[in-house]
């Protein structure tokens, strides 16, 4: 058995093999949910109804879509340079950080605030990763590692800080930091709804990494270091510095899921502010194949797939864990349909 | 021409489109067994896709091809494995870590057997070896072994598979003139063995001397067929080209000013490969300098200076009369350097990247390709399209991908990219390495109009006679040293060689 590209693959394909990786994942959590003892034809219903089927439980999930969308982006655009950012999780404490470190201790009022901490938790993260790629281009140390490492650097300094100087007095003792003022918080997208502004942000960022990538210079020398260093070192690409550009690119966009988090729906610094957006980015870019588009609409199903299979562990009244089991599979059986509309499998 | 030998592999209209280019038009032959048939053609005239076609690699739009009167099922590898096609790719398909054994024995078990039956595999291949003339350590890892025992592994990998077809793909584009021999001497252990043999090249003295029968394809078609004894060189290359073919023979040069000089210049070793060693050179308007010596003598560091790569270490570096402060690749495209690289794949462009992204890979950060740090797309592809035009790239479109095309087109939209911003200076590094006849002048004739024009073109060949045909003015490198110029037809051959083995620098230092 080997793959063979398919050029051109068929409507048929593009779609029906997505909604057949959907289909197997109904059918395993089913019979998970059987195993467990509830009726399996209903957790069907109850997965969509929980991730789409009411307008709340809609808003939710574009809700938990939110930093997703942010990580994912902040993937896409490092493994396009063939930078392999595998730290966005401490790129965003990163930002979550400078966002509660500005939001709280400097006063500012609201307006100001917001963009002060936002930029604030953009050069953050951009620094957090700046770190691994210049250790990358000077001493040729493998940004794998540095940045992943780094995430477990980042929560325990954050885990430090929470349990000392940035301890929330007011927390009851929990390692929680003191809550950022209610006027520095994101305004919600539309009034009355529960979906903040941080999921436009993303939107919006979304659509400018799309245009950088098409339109800009920048782009474009990303686009060729990526693929072929050597002969964009020929051509007088400064490859070293597209490589830091983009890392800087990359650790400012994952450090916005950690403004966004904290800004507009947390409110304070918790060390479970993340139950591992950096690494579900890596997920979300994949199944986007790298398209900053596509991250939204791979953000928002991976999120869908995430508040629908919780939901339904809590109306079937079935353990948590079936929920993450039907994640996983939802996950790779995506990516394995994903890469079928592209190869083709034949015998021999 | 009635072969009373049977027909071993037959193929019969065989056509394959990509996008609006036509790479095979109804191609049909028929190959007997114990034949060597040599497949000749230019660059982009169909050859490896006929034979990726055969092998199962692409499928046919229409055709069909027959093994030993078997049909055998399109895009399928696997089939014409099976069915006895061996094939020797122009880039070799082996996994460098793994010994020569290894390599061999790749796909030809069961995955549920346990081992590689090493053993009884090792004294096989001996046995390969020796029947065939075909040397290599069955131990030794890929990774070791020279461009030729590569080659020879390749070979020995077909024929454990009891192959009955050989197919081999420009098989002797690396190698050196006594390996050539060599495999040729292997050839013929093969068809007197009963296998048959398709040699595809573009090279005509190895086509005459190794082949029984020649076709010869043309912008995808067969433009013609005839028995190797009943040709010569001179009728095949017009087969070939479809014309008279001509040498160059530019008029006498008018040199001007030095554009480039070095004095003194010395630049670090890298790796195994030489440094320059206090090399003086100057590179004159309206000259062609040419630079010979045996591969690996210091001529990538020369190529490496002047394309902006690599900075002197010690000595005056001046381009147009200044003295080189900064000097970056940019520095060069900027101060008018035209760069030929000598790898037009890993070097020249981006092979996913598209014929008019490439054509602004030097060029995209000035106007009109981009203004402010934004792209102007449309400009960018009537560039391209002005390149595909004027110099003749065979393509489907500026949208397609480079890495569709041949090295010879490829090889034009470089040539392209670098002499339409006319430069002062002119690097070629191997321009025409690989190249077949018809894309072999046309290159050679636009360096020298460049030079006509008033630039200084610096030609860096391995190739004695393309240095002796072009060059107004020759060096020869011999580990970093650079020889004294001599002029055009001071030199012959066999004095230049005295040089190039490294004797003569003594004095002249």
């Amino acid at each position: 058995m080997r793959l063979e590209p398919v050029r051109n693959a068929s409507l048929a394909r593009r779609l029906g093999l997505p909604l057949l990786a959907l289909a197997f994942t109904v059918v395993v959590a089913s019979v998970l949910a059987r195993l467990a003892g509830a009726d399996p034809f209903a957790t069907l219903g109850l997965i969509l109804k929980g991730a789409a089927g009411s307008k709340f439980a809609l808003l939710e999930t574009l809700n938990r879509a939110t930093p997703l969308i942010f990580t994912g982006l902040a993937v896409a655009v490092a493994f396009r340079a063939k930078l392999w950012n595998i730290g966005a999780e401490a790129q965003l404490y990163a930002g979550a950080l400078l966002t509660v470190l500005v939001g709280t201790q400097l006063g500012l009022p609201g307006p100001v605030a917001i963009p002060a901490m936002a930029l604030a938790a953009i050069l953050a993260g951009a620094l957090v990763l700046l770190g691994p790629a210049v250790l990358k281009l000077r001493l040729g140390v493998d940004e794998v590692v540095t940045t992943l490492l780094l995430n477990f650097i980042m929560l325990l300094l954050i885990s430090m800080l929470l349990e000392g100087p940035l301890k929330d007095p007011m927390g009851m003792g929990w390692p929680k930091s003191p809550p950022i003022p209610r006027d520095a918080r994101l305004p919600r997208l539309i009034e009355g709804l529960r979906l903040h502004w941080g999921f436009g942000l993303a939107l919006i960022a979304a659509v400018s990494v799309w245009l950088i990538q098409i339109r800009t210079t920048l782009g474009y020398e990303i686009r060729a270091v990526g693929l072929n260093p050597q002969a964009a070192r020929f051509a007088g690409i400064p490859v070293n510095r597209v490589i830091v550009k983009t890392a800087l690119l990359s650790g400012g966009l994952a450090a916005l899921a950690g403004f966004s988090e904290v800004a507009g729906l947390k409110g304070n610094l918790t060390l479970d502010l993340s139950p591992g957006f950096g690494y579900t980015g890596i997920v979300v870019a994949m199944l986007a194949l790298l398209h900053p588009l596509g991250v939204v609409a791979s953000a928002i199903f991976v999120a869908g797939v995430f508040v629908g299979a919780n939901s339904m562990s809590r109306a079937a009244d079935v353990p948590t864990y079936i929920a993450d089991i039907s994640v996983a599979v939802a996950l790779l059986s995506m990516v394995l349909a994903i890469l079928l509309t592209k190869f083709r499998v034949v015998r021999g | 021409m009635a072969d009373p030998r049977p027909v071993v592999l037959k193929l019969e209209g065989i056509t394959k489109r990509f996008g609006t280019l036509t790479a095979n038009d109804a191609i049909g032959f028929a190959l007997h067994q114990g034949e060597v048939l040599a497949l000749l053609g230019e660059n982009g005239a169909g050859k490896t896709t006929l034979m990726n076609i055969l092998f199962g690699h692409y499928t046919a739009d229409a055709g069909t091809v027959e093994v030993m009167g078997q049909a055998l099922p399109p895009g399928q590898p696997g089939a014409a494995l099976a069915a006895g096609v061996g094939m020797v790719h122009q880039h070799f398909t082996l996994a460098d870590n793994l010994t020569v054994t290894e390599n061999i024995l790749i796909g030809t078990r069961p995955l549920w057997r346990g081992g590689l039956g090493r053993a009884e595999a090792r004294a096989r291949i001996a046995a390969l070896s020796r029947d065939f003339g075909l040397a290599v350590h069955p131990e030794a890892k890929v990774r070791t072994l020279s461009v030729g025992e590569c080659q020879r592994v390749e070979i020995l990998k077909a024929l454990y598979r009891e192959a009955r077809v050989l197919i081999l793909d420009e098989p002797t584009a690396v190698l050196t003139p006594q390996e050539t021999e060599a495999l040729f001497a292997t050839l013929k252990k093969a068809v007197d063995r009963g296998l048959s043999i398709i040699f595809i090249s573009h090279k005509l003295h190895e086509v005459m001397a190794v082949s029984d029968r020649v076709i010869v394809l043309r912008h995808g078609r067969v433009a013609g067929e005839v028995a190797t004894a009943e040709t010569d060189r001179h009728r095949l290359a017009e087969m070939m080209v479809g014309a008279e073919v001509r040498l160059p023979a530019p008029s006498l040069a008018r040199p001007g000013s030095a554009l480039m000089e070095l004095d003194a210049v010395s630049t670090p070793p890298e790796g195994t490969r030489p440094g320059l060693k206090s090399v003086s050179l100057a590179l004159r308007a309206g000259q062609i300098t040419g630079l010979a010596g045996v591969s690996g003598n210091g001529q990538g560091a020369l190529a490496d200076l002047v394309s902006g790569l690599a900075a002197p270490s010690a000595g005056r570096f001046e381009v147009a009369g200044a003295r080189v402060e900064r000097w970056s690749p940019r520095a060069a495209l900027q101060a008018g350097v035209g760069r030929i690289p000598e790898d037009r794949h890993a070097t020249g462009s981006i092979a996913d990247f598209t014929l008019t992204e490439n054509a602004v890979l030097e060029d995209y950060a000035r106007p009109p390709y981009s203004r402010r740090g934004w792209m102007n797309w449309r400009a960018a592809r009537a560039h391209a399209e002005k390149i595909i035009k004027d110099y003749d790239v065979r393509c489907p479109g500026p949208e397609a991908r480079i890495r569709l095309l041949s090295g010879g087109n490829m090889q034009k939209l470089i040539l392209g990219r670098a002499l339409e911003t006319a430069p002062r200076i002119i690097l070629a590094n191997q321009p025409v390495r690989g190249l077949d006849i018809g894309a072999l002048t046309y290159v050679q004739d636009r360096l020298i109009a460049a030079r006509d024009g008033g630039a200084a073109v610096l030609l860096i060949s391995e190739d004695l006679d393309e240095i002796l045909a072009l060059s107004d003015v020759i060096h020869v490198m011999s580990e970093g040293r650079l020889s004294p110029g001599f002029p055009r037809g001071t030199k012959t051959p066999a004095e230049l060689g005295v040089w190039m083995a490294g004797q003569g620098f003594d004095h002249a230092a």
